[in-house]
C-alpha cells in the first residue's frame, strides 16, 4: 500500500524548491544584466574590433575578418623590404611597463610597510589622525597632482633650483621626460594604496605575539620575518595587486611626466585610437593588457597563498 | 593639457556672467587656440552659452566625431584633413559664402583646393610650421630642420617635436630633397631612417610647447609660429627659424558638424568670426594671421611686423601650401608615422 499523499507531498517541495530558485534568478537578474551590459559587453566589442580590418582613417572596415591587429602586437613587416620582424618597439613598451609597474610596487611596499607599521602602533584615538593624513592627496585630482611633480622635477622646477642653489650641480639634471620621473609619479600616485590595506592587516596583529617572540630570544629582525610579515601577508598581497595593476595600465602619469617619447601600455593603446589609425591593433593591445594582469595575479595569489600556507 | 584646464576655468567663469542663455553652442577646437575674449562677446551679443573642448590633434578630433554622440557643433580641422571630413560626410554643407561676413574673407582665401568656394567652413587661423629655438643656447643657423633631425650638440635630448604626422613627415621629406605628398619611396625611405635616427636626440614629443620653451624644458622645438611668437613675447632669446629646406604654410578651418544640435547658433559664429574686429581678437589670443580683410587695423600692436608673422624675404622662395595629399600617400606616411611613435 502506498501513502497517497507522499507524491503530492513530494510535488509541493518540488514546486517549492522551483519557484525559490525562480525567484532566486528573478531578484538576481537587473545585478546579472548589469554585469553582462556594463562589464563583460563592451569587452566582447573590444574583442570583435580586435578581429577586423583597419579602416583608412581609423575605426574599422565593419565585418571584415583580419587578424592584422593580433599579429601586429608582436611582429611588424618592414615597411619598405618587407621582411617579417618581431615588433621591438611594442616590445620595449612591454618590458617598460612591467620593469616600472615592478619597481613601483617594490618601492611602495619597502615605503607604505613602515608608514603602516607607524600608524598601527599609535594609540588607538591618534590612528584616525594619521589615515585621515594619508587620504589627503586623494582630494586633489590626479591630474593636478601630475602638474605639481612636472614642477618639482622640471630643468627649472625646484629640486634643479636647489641643487643648483646649493652649488652641488652647475647643469640642471634631466629628471622630466625620463623613466625616473614617470616611476617618482607613480609612487607618490600609488602609495597611499598599499599603505590602507597594509594598515588594515597590521592594526589586527596581537601585539602579544610580537612581545612572546622577544621573550623567546627572537632578534627584531627574526620578529620581523617570522611574525609580523607573515601575519600582515594578506595586506602585502592585496596592497601589491592594488598598485600592480593600475601601474600597468597607468596613463596619465606616463603621458605627462614622459613627455609622449617614453610610452607605457597605456599610451600605446591610445596611439592607435588616434594617431595610429589602428583600432583593431588597440583592441587586441587592450585585450593583451588584460591577459598579463590575469596571468600575474594568477602566478602572485598562487605564491602568496602557498608560502602563506606554509607558515601558517 | 593645462591650457585645457584654464581654459575650462575661464568658461566656467564666462558661463557665470551669462545669466539667461538663449541656447548653446559647442566648440570643438585645438588647445590653447579660441580666444575667450571673442567667446565672451558672441555669449553677450547673441545670449548663447559656449562650451569649448579641446583636442590636440587632427586625428583626435577625426577618430572622435566619428564615434559619434560627441555632442559638438563646430570643429576646426586643418585644410590638409578637410577633405577627409568632407568625403566623410562629417561636415554640413552650410554656405557660408552666402552668408553677410562672407565679403570679409580675404580673396586668395576663398578658393582653396579643399573647399572650393567655401561651401562647408570659414577661415579660422593660418601660419607655417616651423622651428623655434633659444638662440642664447644655440648660436649657429636656425632656419633649418637640421635642428630637428641632425640635432647639434648643444641642442641634444633637448628638442621636442610636435607630433602632428603631416607636418613632421613632410618636414622629413623635404630634408631629404623631396616635395610635399612625395610618394618616391628612395626619398620616403630615407624620410624614415632619417626619423629613426633622430628620434634618440628628442626629449619629448608633445604638443604644449609654449610653457615648456619658455621654462627651459626644451630648448628647440618644432613649431607652429603663432605657439613661437607667444614664446618670445615671454623670452626674447625664443626666435622662429623657416627652415630652408621647406617649410609648409596651413590653415585651419571653421566648420559646423552635419549633427550639431545647435547649427543655427554655430552658423552665427561662423559669421560672427569673419567680422574684421572678432578675427583680429582670434589672432590676439592665439597669435596667427586670421584670413579676414580688414583686420589689420584691429591687431595688437606687437604683432603687426613680428618676424613670426612676416615671413621674411629670403625665406619666402621655401614656403609652401601644406595640401591634402592622396590617400595612398597618407597610407605610407602613417605607416612611418607609427613605426616612429612607437
Amino acid at each position: 500500500m502506498t501513502d497517497p499523499s507522499a507524491p503530492s507531498a513530494q510535488r509541493v517541495i518540488d514546486e517549492a524548491r522551483a519557484r525559490d530558485v525562480r525567484s532566486r534568478w528573478l531578484l538576481s537578474a537587473p545585478a546579472l544584466a548589469i554585469i553582462f551590459f556594463a562589464a563583460i559587453g563592451p569587452l566582447f566589442v573590444v574583442l570583435i574590433y580586435s578581429f577586423m580590418q583597419k579602416g583608412d582613417y581609423g575605426d574599422v572596415k565593419p565585418w571584415t575578418f583580419s587578424t592584422d591587429g593580433w599579429f601586429n602586437v608582436l611582429f611588424e613587416r618592414d615597411l619598405f623590404d618587407d621582411t617579417l620582424g618581431l615588433a621591438w618597439a611594442n616590445l620595449v613598451i612591454f618590458w617598460r611597463s612591467v620593469k616600472l609597474s615592478v619597481i613601483t610596487t617594490v618601492v611602495t611596499l619597502l615605503l607604505g610597510f613602515p608608514t603602516a607599521y607607524f600608524i598601527s602602533t599609535r594609540p588607538e584615538h591618534r590612528r584616525d589622525l594619521w589615515l585621515f593624513l594619508i587620504t589627503i592627496p586623494f582630494w586633489t585630482n590626479l591630474l593636478i597632482r601630475t602638474f605639481a611633480i612636472q614642477e618639482v622635477v622640471r630643468n627649472e622646477g625646484i629640486v634643479n633650483s636647489a641643487l643648483i642653489g646649493l652649488g652641488l650641480i652647475h647643469e640642471p639634471i634631466q629628471i622630466m621626460f625620463t623613466d625616473t620621473a614617470i616611476l617618482l609619479g607613480m609612487v607618490y600616485v600609488y602609495l597611499p594604496l598599499m599603505v590602507l590595506p597594509l594598515y588594515a592587516s597590521m592594526e589586527k596583529i596581537d601585539f602579544r605575539l610580537v612581545e612572546a617572540g622577544y621573550d623567546l630570544y627572537a632578534t627584531r629582525f627574526a620578529v620581523l620575518r617570522r611574525i609580523i610579515i607573515p601575519l600582515v601577508k594578506p595586506g602585502i598581497v592585496a596592497g601589491s595587486i592594488l598598485v600592480f595593476i593600475p601601474s600597468l595600465g597607468a596613463y596619465v602619469t606616463p603621458k605627462l611626466l614622459g613627455g609622449g617619447k617614453n610610452m607605457m601600455l597605456g599610451n600605446l593603446i591610445e596611439l592607435q585610437f588616434g594617431q595610429g589609425r589602428n583600432w583593431p591593433l588597440g583592441s587586441a593591445l587592450s585585450i593583451f593588457l588584460m591577459i598579463i594582469v590575469m596571468a600575474a595575479l594568477l602566478v602572485y595569489v598562487r605564491n602568496a597563498s602557498d608560502s602563506g600556507g606554509r607558515h601558517g | 593639457m593645462m591650457k585645457r584646464f584654464l581654459l575650462a576655468a575661464a568658461g566656467c567663469t564666462m558661463l557665470a556672467g551669462v545669466a539667461h542663455a538663449e541656447g548653446e553652442l559647442n566648440i570643438y577646437n585645438w588647445g590653447n587656440y579660441t580666444s575667450p575674449d571673442v567667446v565672451k562677446k558672441f555669449e553677450e551679443k547673441y545670449k548663447v552659452k559656449v562650451t569649448v573642448t579641446d583636442y590636440d590633434s587632427n586625428d583626435t578630433a577625426l577618430a572622435k566625431v566619428r564615434a559619434g554622440g560627441h555632442g559638438f557643433d563646430m570643429v576646426v580641422p586643418s585644410g590638409n584633413f578637410m577633405p577627409i571630413w568632407i568625403k566623410e560626410g562629417l561636415l554640413l554643407e552650410a554656405r557660408p559664402d552666402q552668408m553677410e561676413n562672407f565679403k570679409n574673407v580675404d580673396p586668395q582665401w576663398v578658393n582653396v583646393d579643399y573647399d572650393p568656394g567655401r561651401h562647408y567652413s570659414v577661415p579660422w587661423q593660418w601660419g607655417t610650421v616651423g622651428v623655434s629655438v633659444r638662440t642664447d643656447k644655440y648660436k649657429g643657423d636656425i632656419n633649418t630642420w637640421g635642428i630637428i633631425f641632425n640635432t647639434p650638440d648643444e641642442l641634444k635630448g633637448k628638442v621636442n617635436v610636435v607630433p602632428e604626422m603631416n607636418d613632421v613627415i613632410d618636414a622629413a621629406i623635404k630634408y631629404n630633397g623631396g616635395k610635399h605628398c612625395s610618394m618616391d619611396k628612395e626619398i620616403l625611405k630615407k624620410a624614415r631612417d632619417t626619423l629613426v635616427a633622430a628620434k634618440p636626440n628628442w626629449v619629448a614629443m608633445e604638443y604644449s610647447t609654449i610653457e615648456k620653451m619658455v621654462k627651459g624644458d626644451y630648448l628647440a622645438t618644432s613649431d607652429w609660429n603663432g605657439s613661437a611668437l607667444r614664446q618670445r613675447l615671454q623670452n626674447p632669446d625664443i626666435k622662429y627659424g623657416y627652415p630652408k629646406e621647406g617649410f609648409t604654410y596651413w590653415m585651419d578651418n571653421l566648420s559646423i558638424l552635419k549633427d550639431a544640435k545647435n547649427a543655427e547658433n554655430a552658423k552665427l559664429f561662423m559669421n560672427f568670426v569673419m567680422d574684421p574686429e572678432n578675427a583680429a581678437g582670434l589672432s590676439a589670443f592665439a597669435r596667427y594671421a586670421n584670413g579676414i580683410a580688414g583686420s589689420d587695423k584691429f591687431m595688437p600692436a606687437d604683432m603687426k611686423d613680428a618676424p613670426e608673422l612676416n615671413v621674411p624675404a629670403e625665406s619666402q622662395p621655401h614656403g609652401e601650401f601644406a595640401t591634402a595629399c592622396p590617400p595612398e600617400a597618407v597610407e605610407i606616411y602613417t605607416k612611418i608615422w607609427t613605426e616612429l611613435m612607437k
